[in-house]
């Protein structure tokens, strides 16, 4: 077991090592091949990253922008939860609330939550909570659906044999279809967190450092634009791969959050 | 143990779908499951065992006809009669320990008395040593007795079981028909229990139900009048046994018979394996 797992540790480093080996090379392709390969030279290399991140470890306007990206994650993933939950919950046991609710829901849920940013920006009072709003949206629809079908795919029988055993509607609702649902709720939770970084990004971006003013904005996002703007590449492999490393972290989280409410899945 | 749970079934018939669509499974079936007593309904495969089974249960509700329970008449699921189905229904997110006690727990008697009957039951089983896994982890054995407990624990009128044992392979079987064997041995609760394998049937009934192919009804009822306990060894040493045995067969091929002349598939391999098994005789 110890052995396979340092194996596959091993495999994945080794992995890492040749990828940014390649990636090195690639980019100072014009000092060791006399001309620059098309595409990849144009990256940054590597070492330079390294070296423009090492800067940046001192400088609190990076990890202001990790930190509020961060907070806006949170914020949008756990208000989806909040919301989301709750929502499918009552989506999958009643009836009337499914046939008047899921229609609009699955009407809205195509709309890629970028779409959303416009309108929010105007519905929301200020920029803080349309970003956070939009984040929102992203997990919140994930959420649900899982839900829902965590909920619907619950086997009759353990219905049956609850009914059988004397169990009321409420007894039922808090020691079978909770439990019964907590699995896919992991599942939309860990997928729901992917689309939460995704939107989040994009979403800063869009709306930037608009208004420096008042505090707002910043974030990754808007790191990763402003270097690009600005024109220090580094700094937005710096971004993205500060990104690859919080989305990562987090993944990790949940999952093992997951594994531990649903001791039942775990192998032996 | 008082014995009651006499289960009297009158003219009851089921059918689903509507006009041209509609097929009725259950026809003007009558019969009478004795209270305190092993009754065995065996019948050719897809008659509408189970459909019965699901009308007794109150899961759902006769075309025609009636069910009572001591005299009251069944109009949903309730405690008085509980059913153990053909694939494990343990709740995959309790220990076997909690699977056990849900039944209690649902009905707010989660005290020492109840506490103590779930250790003995596990005791009983056999599963003592594995109280705190999780279903997943049991062998498909341990699950059915498990199961078996987490019914018992709640003392219903009538235990019913569709094709508890299906799907396990011989040597589990046998040990699993001792297990259930004795468990009613010692408390002579009234039994349901549906099954194909006649062996299964025999070692276990004190009456055996043969049951017509579908739309099903009672064909013949076999007083199976071995002593207990009994052991898998009389299956094919005992004469009664091996003559209640042939009794069984031979009703069941008629009826596979008048299926296999219907153009039923399963109804063909069992015509085909009666043949080999009782013509050289």
């Amino acid at each position: 077991m110890t052995r396979a797992l340092s194996r596959s540790i091993l495999r994945g480093t080794i992995a890492m090592i040749v990828f940014l080996l390649l990636w090195e090379l690639g980019s100072r392709s014009k000092a060791w091949l006399g001309f620059p390969l098309p595409w990849i030279s144009a990256i940054p290399a590597p070492s330079s990253v390294i070296v423009v991140w090492g800067a940046l470890l001192h400088d609190s306007g990076y990890w202001q922008s990790c930190y509020l990206s961060v907070l806006r994650v949170m914020a949008g993933f756990f208000a989806a939860m909040i919301v989301g939950i709750p929502f499918g919950l009552a989506l999958a046991i009643n009836r009337t609330a499914y046939g008047v609710l899921f229609p609009t829901f699955e009407v809205l849920r195509p709309i890629p939550p970028l779409a959303w940013v416009p309108l929010s920006i105007i519905f929301w009072p200020t920029q803080e909570l349309s970003i956070t709003f939009v984040t929102f949206l992203g997990a919140f629809f994930t959420m649900v659906l899982n839900v829902i079908g965590g909920a619907k795919s619950i086997d009759v029988r353990y219905f049956q044999a609850a009914r059988s055993m004397g169990s009321s509607s409420f007894d039922i609702f808090r020691r079978i279809i909770l439990p019964g649902v907590l699995p896919s709720i992991a599942v939309g939770a860990a997928v729901g967190m992917g689309i939460t970084w995704n939107v989040v990004v994009a979403a800063e971006m869009i709306s930037g450092g608009a208004s420096q003013a008042t505090g707002a904005g910043g974030g990754l996002g808007f790191f990763i634009w402003n270097s690009y703007v600005g024109g220090s590449y580094p700094q937005i492999v710096v971004g993205m791969i500060s990104i690859g490393i919080a989305g990562y972290l987090s993944s990790e989280l949940l999952r093992a959050l997951g594994d531990r409410v649903t001791p039942w899945l775990r192998r032996r | 143990m008082a014995t009651s749970g006499e289960v009297v079934v009158t003219n009851v018939s089921k059918s689903y779908g509507i006009g041209l669509f509609e097929k009725e499974v259950v026809k003007e079936c009558s019969l009478t499951i004795e209270s305190g007593k092993l009754t065995v309904m065996v019948g050719p495969s897809g008659c509408g065992k189970s459909t019965l089974i699901r009308l007794l249960a109150g899961f759902e509700r006769p075309t025609a006809g009636t069910i009572t329970i001591d005299g009251k008449n069944v109009s949903g699921p309730g405690r008085d009669r509980l059913v153990v189905f053909q694939e494990t229904a343990l709740f995959p997110w309790m220990t076997t320990y909690e699977n056990i006690m849900y039944g209690p727990r649902a009905c707010g008697e989660d005290n020492s008395e109840s506490r103590d009957q779930a250790e003995f039951l596990l005791e009983k089983v056999g599963l003592n040593g594995f109280r705190d896994k999780f279903p997943s982890q049991l062998s498909g054995g341990m699950q059915r007795r498990a199961e078996l407990a987490r019914a018992m624990i709640n003392n219903p009128a009538v235990m019913i079981l569709d094709e508890p044992f299906r799907g396990l392979d011989a040597m589990t079987k046998s040990l699993m028909w001792d297990y259930y064997a004795r468990l009613f041995e010692e408390n002579h609760r009234t039994n349901f229990f549906v099954t194909t394998d006649i062996d299964e049937a025999i070692y276990l009934a004190d009456r055996l139900i043969i049951m017509t192919n579908v739309p099903t009804r009672v064909r013949a009822v076999l007083e199976v009048d071995l002593p207990r306990p009994r052991q898998v060894k009389d299956l094919v040493e005992n004469d009664r046994a091996n003559d209640l045995k042939m009794q069984a067969l031979s009703l069941l091929h008629e009826e596979a018979m008048k299926s296999f002349s219907a153009g039923s598939k399963a109804a063909a391999d069992f015509v085909d394996a009666y043949s080999r098994r009782v013509a050289p005789h």
